[in-house]
């Protein structure tokens, strides 16, 4: 009997869905670092991305179409992945106890990418179900007030370090899994990648990070951190 | 003073994991060892200096002491590594010797590697297949001097189990074939005598017990002995056994 060419598409569709998340998150929080340029930069980025430029109002059912397909993928890698987790205590512990004892950089990884991974599960699947029936909230004031007032700063906090050492390491992790950008020298290519990784993840921390600090201080203060009025924040 | 002056002087303790499993009454113990350490000291010396003076049934295998039989494989400090290539100067002065992980131990340091590869070599069969019978009277068809390098360079492998060891999938999921298989596949892959198609490979490696079972850890690459490019040659496999299905 054939052997089934299922393990090699589901391989590569662990490999793509995560890609297409990675880049959609690369994207998603440089859009929400917007706020970092003041309230009104995040207001037209967010109009923007629902085509109020068009329509001349915003259309927040693009934003919960856009929110079904990520969540869709994103369940999909979640599965996809999950193959790779340890399967019982026994593979558990032989895992933990030779990480430890190599104290190799790349099996580390890896375990940082399964708890990551595994944190998303929770932490992302009840942001993205507020952003899905929710979306007419987005916008300086509604994701502030949700950021302060509803309790989200400590999911959004967690889940913004998550997300960005599990897309990073993971970008870094795709490209040697299939001999991406291997180049004449692939050792020292490898070691400009993780390179890359560390720059990307600090960046993009860093960045993330104080745009939650600008929703935060705009749900406090009721103005954003250029001392523009926000209206709209009620308690 | 220069470096290597400086760990002459240095008295070395070798922690060595000791167990005999044939053994009913033998528990796995931690046993000391207190060394001299001298210029050009490799750990293969110093366990062999520890049996003569200290512990004549200490257990280790050797044979070449040249870093190309591949039998003294053993996890230093917590990563594995050959002892006849590992010089004591490069370690620190406390020293951890543990028998390779995922073989069968026949004791103290001393593990069967053989019998693992030998099951992994029948499972890929790691040999050339060819369409025709051999004319042993014939010359041998010729091969572009950069094509036999480049086998070659894949046929390095001493089979010292090392990339086994480092490996968490393998460690993890027994029935995984490791980078030592796939490096196999991909030298026979390269060989023009070779009459194995993608689609054959896939049989044997198009699963998670083959190629698709490797999480790119890369414990494999960064402790090949032998600085196989394991990494790209997994890659490379990995792209073909996707392209066939």
């Amino acid at each position: 009997m054939k052997k089934s060419l299922l393990p090699a598409r589901l391989d590569l569709a662990q490999s793509i869905t995560g890609l297409v998340l990675a880049v959609f998150m690369a994207f998603h929080l440089i859009f929400d670092s917007s706020i970092l340029l003041g309230a009104g930069a995040f207001a037209f980025v967010s109009g923007a991305l629902e085509c109020e430029l068009f329509f001349g109002e915003k259309i927040p059912l693009i934003t919960t179409a856009v929110v079904i397909v990520i969540f869709a993928i994103f369940i999909a890698h979640a599965g996809l992945a999950m193959r790779k987790f340890p399967q019982n205590a026994a593979q558990y512990r032989t895992m933990r106890s030779h990480m430890k004892e190599m104290r190799h950089g790349d099996t580390s990884l890896w375990w940082l990418q399964i708890w990551t991974g595994f944190a998303m599960f929770f932490l992302a699947s009840v942001h993205l179900y507020i952003m899905m029936t929710q979306p007419q909230t987005i916008g300086p004031a509604g994701s502030a007030y949700r950021i302060v007032f509803e309790w989200k700063w400590p999911l959004y906090l967690v889940l913004t370090i998550a997300v960005v050492l599990h897309a990073a390491v993971g970008l870094y992790r795709l490209a040697l899994k299939w001999g991406w950008f291997e180049g004449q020298n692939p050792n020292r290519r490898r070691k400009t990648l993780k390179k890359a990784v560390w720059i990307v993840t600090v960046v993009y921390l860093t960045m993330s990070l104080a745009a939650l600090g600008a929703f935060i201080h705009i749900g406090l203060t009721g103005q954003d951190h250029f001392g523009n009025a926000v209206e709209g924040i009620a308690r | 003073m220069s470096n290597e002056t400086a760990s002459a002087a240095r008295t070395l303790t070798l922690r060595i994991l000791r167990h005999n499993p044939q053994d009913p009454a033998s528990e796995p113990r931690w046993a000391r060892y207190e060394l001299e350490e001298y210029e050009g000291m490799t750990l293969f010396i110093a366990l062999n200096e520890i049996r003569e003076r200290f512990e004549p049934s200490l257990q280790f295998d050797f044979v070449c002491r040249a870093g190309i039989c591949g039998s003294c494989g053993m996890v230093v400090n917590g990563r594995p590594g050959l002892a006849c290539r590992t010089l004591t100067s490069t370690l620190p002065s406390e020293i951890t010797l543990a028998p390779l992980p995922a073989f069968k131990l026949i004791g103290d340091l001393s593990v069967d590697t053989g019998q693992w590869m030998r099951g992994m070599s029948e499972r890929l069969e790691t040999w050339i297949h060819e369409q025709a019978e051999t004319d042993l009277h014939a010359l041998e068809e010729r091969m572009e001097p950069e094509l036999a390098e480049q086998i070659y360079e894949l046929d390095r492998c001493i089979e010292c189990g090392c990339c086994i060891a480092a490996c968490g999938t393998a460690r993890m999921r027994e029935d995984f074939v490791g980078a030592v298989g796939l490096n196999k596949l991909a030298r026979f892959r390269l060989d023009p005598h070779n009459a194995r198609t993608d689609a054959d490979l896939y049989e044997l490696i198009g699963d998670d017990d083959g190629v698709f079972g490797c999480m790119t850890l890369l414990g494999c690459h960064d402790v090949c002995p032998k600085e196989l490019p394991l990494q790209t040659q997994i890659a490379f496999l990995r792209r073909k056994m996707v392209t066939v299905s």
